[in-house]
């Protein structure tokens, strides 16, 4: 239970999507204008990375890994398909985003009124497929860490684009510099906040 | 069939290669691709090898779409474009890991991540699915270009003003700065610092084309 907790606070904070990895730099750029619009996405990232991080997750623990295909037939302990890994978990995105787009539809409607046009842009977001390959990565034991660390990683990335829209609609009113007005001091800005969460390095866990 | 006459290097065909290098940089303007620009630009050595990944990826994705780009059915293309795309990564992923084993460690999932690097989804939505194959070659270049030289000169100045080297080779100490008192930036070398170095590029590049500033 504790390797749980640890595992949920270490991907919101200190690995955080944003500020410690630029993972979804280009969606939280577009769409951090207004707070009401990151909100919707940043609800659909957690939704999205709490689906395909267990999937891909079964995926290369019974596809993919060394060894994995054991299950079918002892001949299979030297096949090795990890080189397929890319293709399978981007095909895997895409098709679950297009399937939780059509479920949400169904069932709750006025949640895909609000989570319905960030759902396609979801599928080229980087922190959905890097979020599968950390999961990769790092190797996490069982299913229930994977999506742990899947739904920490999403609210993390929540947290970091609901608070540069809070700010970014604040800063309208400040006089900054001409060149810097819009991208280049949201930069800096996203710069300023990533320093400010380093000092989360510091837990111990 | 008029532009069949056109020459190899037309005005055209140069502005498409020479525009995303400043005016219509794809970082910088576009604000396309940001995600790998930052993450892998402590050193200048791992930034030059993802800037060159990017350079095959995107110009090949871009030929091999383009030349396809009148069978692909419009509702299906971005299922097509990334299975395209992902095939080229593979490629490169093992070609990276079989010669340069130490740089594809140190880039890790960041050349998985090409594949959802918007630069190149970007281009192929907007540019190589209307347009012939040599023009999407010489876009694909271009911009890969325009991203290559932001990613090697933030790489640059953190590499630098971080670490005092260059390519790992100890610039500063062999000018004897430290003898004088200086002492490195352990900033550069953390994460926030690229998304502000970035900032100050966009800065200047702004306050030289006024053209680019937004309301």
């Amino acid at each position: 239970m504790q390797e749980l907790a640890n595992i949920f606070i270490k991907s919101i904070f200190i690995d955080n999507m944003i500020f410690a990895y630029f993972l979804g730099m280009c969606s939280y750029l577009a769409v951090s204008k207004t707070v009401k619009t990151s909100v919707g996405m940043g609800f659909a990232v957690i939704f999205v990375l709490g689906f395909t991080i267990p999937i891909n997750y079964l995926l290369e623990n019974f596809i993919l890994k060394q060894g994995a295909l054991v299950w079918l037939s002892e001949s299979f302990v030297d096949v090795d398909l990890s080189f397929l890994s890319f293709i399978m978990f981007i095909a895997i995105i895409a098709s679950m985003v297009q399937l939780v787009e059509m479920i949400v539809e169904k069932f709750s409607p006025a949640l895909y009124g609000s989570l319905g046009i960030f759902l396609p842009l979801i599928a080229v977001n980087c922190a959905i497929l890097g979020g599968s390959l950390f999961m990769q990565e790092r190797a996490y034991t069982s299913i229930t860490e994977a999506t742990i660390f899947g739904l920490g990683s999403g609210i993390g990335w929540f947290l970091a684009i609901v608070a540069i829209a809070a700010i970014r609609e604040k800063i309208r009113y400040s006089h900054v510099p001409a060149p810097l007005r819009g991208l280049g001091i949201t930069f800096i800005i996203t710069g300023l906040m990533g320093i400010a969460f380093m000092s989360f390095m510091g837990i111990k866990l | 069939m008029s532009d069949k006459k056109e020459a190899l290097f037309s005005k055209k065909n140069r502005k498409l290669l020479i525009d995303p290098l400043n005016d219509n940089n794809p970082v910088t303007t576009q604000v396309l691709g940001i995600c790998s620009a930052l993450a892998i630009t402590v050193q200048l050595k791992p930034a030059i090898v993802m800037a060159i990944s990017v350079l095959v990826v995107m110009s090949v994705a871009n030929v091999v779409v383009s030349l396809m780009r009148n069978l692909i059915p419009s509702r299906i293309r971005i299922i097509v474009q990334l299975v395209v795309i992902a095939a080229l990564v593979i490629l490169v992923d093992q070609v990276l890991k079989a010669f340069v084993y130490d740089v594809s460690k140190e880039l890790s999932v960041f050349v998985g991540l090409i594949i959802t690097n918007c630069i190149i989804m970007g281009r192929l939505e907007a540019f190589a699915l209307g347009n012939r194959p040599w023009k999407s070659f010489l876009d694909g270049l271009g911009n890969a270009f325009g991203y290559g030289w932001i990613l090697i000169a933030v790489a640059f100045f953190r590499e630098l003003l971080g670490a005092g080297t260059l390519f790992g080779y100890p610039v500063l100490e062999k000018m004897g700065l430290y003898e004088m008192g200086y002492e490195n930036n352990g900033m550069m070398i953390l994460p926030p610092m690229a998304l502000i170095t970035v900032g100050i590029i966009i800065w200047i590049q702004r306050m030289k084309n006024r053209d680019l500033i937004e309301s």
